[in-house]
């Protein structure tokens, strides 16, 4: 599914220049449950923006299911990302303004799906994590949780290939933390690949590999 | 297809922020009503200005019978030229671009009886062509002097509105007889109300015409007070000058380039000048409304740019979300030409309001009756649209290029 090599990343302030990420190899294949863990600057959130083709690498290759990403214009980035690729942000992202049916329908707006297409995928899917009954309602009138399901279905809705959760449990209370680690479980089981950011040590009891990042290079890989 | 859900996603957003918008809105409709109302005063100015001309006449050139100035044939200068009857005959053949030529002898202090009114006017000795050069138009159910009045010296008289309702009241004047100086006349008609901004020996509507000929066959006058001949193409109005100059210098003897040996008061140029000065002022009331509305549009812009800087986060959420650079763009350029479009109509359908409402009002004779008319018209309407929409455009267009050019990462980290 991901397979990179050599991934640089190199970010030049004019005065001076970061070097975020200095020469990554990864292999991920589909169905796995990937961590990734590390100190602060070690180039986490970097190595995650450019699995999710929010970045492009200064330098190496990127093959994300079979499509080769570091030479991809912005639009056709932004397609992948519509199409293959589903964010879960730690802060949630929703638009305050909508509810969460519009919330979780945004990405399918973006794909041009007419309406009467996107309401059965929007409905099921709330269904799915168990929001039926709050469709209607604001991310205000949601609790940390449910606002955080809600950010889990709108990443499913275009069937994506590659799950991005980005320190998805670290703005809840260790109850709906737990409830939204089960739902992450859940999904793996139903065959998506994970890939997860986060700070949790006993993350190594729900995925089955964690990447150790720091300053830059992954400093090993364990195998479960 | 996708323009509609961006449509439906652009008016969700909108919702979320509807005070700064309606305060923008309310920026844009006071532009709005300003260019509207300014330009509708002009253009009323410039409509009445011109019913105000036509009060005297439609093209008309008067001419007056002067002195010469220049020795000419050995004949010295300060001589008198008198025009004549037969002058209006010599120019209306020789002169082809003559549309309508008359003279005309006055006569002051004349009597007036009727039943037992009497007052004192004055009364003018007329040829038919002055019904439309002069515009005397008759009110229903009368007539101005004919031919067949002219050819029988009739005793018929035309009155003006003014002197009508000081004479006789409101009772039906065509077909009354009135003495004037102890003669009785048939009043044949009355003529309409119509504003008259220049004249000569008093308003229109004050006086009395009678048919040249029965003038003339009552008092034994011989010379004309004046000459009124009209140019039916006003280009055309030098030339004409240059011909009567011509014509009646050869018949008085006089230097046909002797600008003294005739008076000529030329209407149409006049009203050429004025024109030119209405379109100056329209341009200048144009630019000041235009100026107010950019200045609303600034406020446009500015809003928008506050907008995009807040929604940063936003911005790049929908852009990891698979959102394109194009469809950022054309959310921020909709909520500028919807802005612009809501408050050009809330502005239009006031300053509508306010137009209607004052055309409503009666203008007397005052300085309102020339600037108490605003008129709307098609051209004012399709300007003001036009450069709402160029406004809209202008200030959506560059901050939707900043809000498209936020990068997703950065904004992600923005707190």
């Amino acid at each position: 599914m991901i397979d990179m090599e050599g991934i640089t990343r190199v970010y030049d302030t004019g005065k001076i220049q970061v070097e975020a990420l200095r020469g990554i190899d990864l292999t991920i294949q589909e169905g796995e449950f990937i961590a990734i863990m590390g100190p602060s600057g070690s180039g986490k959130s970097t190595l995650m923006h450019l699995i999710g083709c929010l970045d492009t690498p200064t330098a190496g290759r990127y093959t994300l299911d079979g499509e080769k990403v570091e030479t991809l214009t912005d639009n056709q980035l932004a397609e992948i990302r519509n199409r293959k690729v589903g964010f879960v942000f730690q802060s949630f992202n929703l638009m305050p303004y909508a509810t969460a049916y519009e919330n979780v329908e945004l990405p399918l707006i973006f794909a041009g799906i007419p309406g009467a297409g996107r309401k059965q995928r929007v409905t099921s899917l709330l269904a799915r994590v168990g929001l039926a009954d709050r469709m209607d309602h604001k991310p205000g009138e949601l609790s940390g949780g449910q606002q955080q399901r809600v950010a889990i279905a709108r990443s499913l809705v275009n069937q994506p290939r590659i799950i991005l959760a980005d320190e998805p449990t670290g703005n809840l209370d260790s109850a709906s933390g737990e409830e939204i680690m089960s739902l992450f479980m859940e999904l793996w089981q139903q065959g998506n690949t994970i890939i997860m950011i986060t700070h949790d040590p006993n993350i190594s009891d729900w995925c089955n590999k964690i990447v150790h990042l720091k300053d830059g290079l992954i400093e090993n890989g364990e195998m479960h | 297809m996708k323009q509609w859900f961006l449509f439906q996603l652009f008016f969700r957003e909108m919702k979320s922020q509807k005070k700064r918008i309606w305060l923008t809105i309310s920026g844009i409709a006071w532009g709005t009503l300003s260019i509207i109302l300014l330009l509708s005063f002009g253009e009323g100015l410039k409509l009445q200005l011109g019913k105000a001309n036509k009060g005297l006449g439609e093209n008309i050139v008067i001419l007056f019978g002067g002195q010469t100035s220049k020795v000419y044939q050995g004949l010295p200068k300060g001589r008198n030229i008198r025009l004549t009857d037969e002058d209006v005959d010599l120019l209306q053949q020789k002169i082809p671009q003559i549309t309508g030529i008359s003279g005309e002898y006055d006569m002051y202090g004349e009597t007036f009886t009727y039943n037992e009114n009497t007052l004192t006017e004055r009364v003018t000795g007329v040829l038919p062509p002055f019904e439309y050069m002069r515009t005397h138009y008759p009110q229903a159910g009368g007539r101005f002097i004919n031919p067949i009045d002219v050819e029988q010296r009739r005793r018929v008289v035309f009155l003006g509105n003014s002197l009508k309702e000081r004479l006789m009241g409101d009772a039906d004047a065509v077909g009354e007889i009135i003495q004037i100086n102890g003669t009785p006349f048939t009043v044949i008609g009355v003529m309409q109300e119509k504003m008259q901004m220049s004249m000569y020996g008093g308003p229109d509507a004050d006086k009395a015409t009678i048919p040249s000929t029965t003038m003339k066959a009552l008092g034994g006058r011989q010379y004309l007070n004046r000459l009124i001949y009209q140019v039916g193409q006003a280009e055309m109005a030098p030339l004409v000058e240059k011909r009567v100059f011509e014509i009646l210098g050869r018949k008085y003897r006089f230097d046909p380039n002797d600008s003294k040996a005739l008076f000529v008061w030329d209407t149409i140029e006049q009203t050429q000048i004025a024109g030119n000065m209405l379109i100056g002022i329209q341009l200048f009331l144009g630019l000041i409304g235009a100026l107010t509305l950019l200045i609303a549009s600034v406020g446009v812009a500015n809003i928008m740019y506050v907008s995009v800087k807040e929604r940063t986060r936003e911005i790049g959420v929908k852009r990891a979300l698979g959102a394109k650079r194009k469809h950022i763009k054309q959310q921020f350029v909709m909520e500028a030409l919807f802005i612009a479009l809501i408050g050009g109509v809330l502005g239009g359908i006031v300053s509508l309001i306010i137009v209607t409402v004052l055309q409503g009002i009666p203008v007397g004779d005052g300085p309102l009756q020339l600037l108490g008319k605003p008129t709307f018209s098609v051209p004012i309407f399709l300007a003001t649209a036009s450069i709402l929409g160029i406004v809209g455009l202008a200030a959506g267009y560059f901050p939707a290029r900043r809000a498209a050019k936020v990068d997703p990462v950065e904004s992600l980290r923005y707190e």
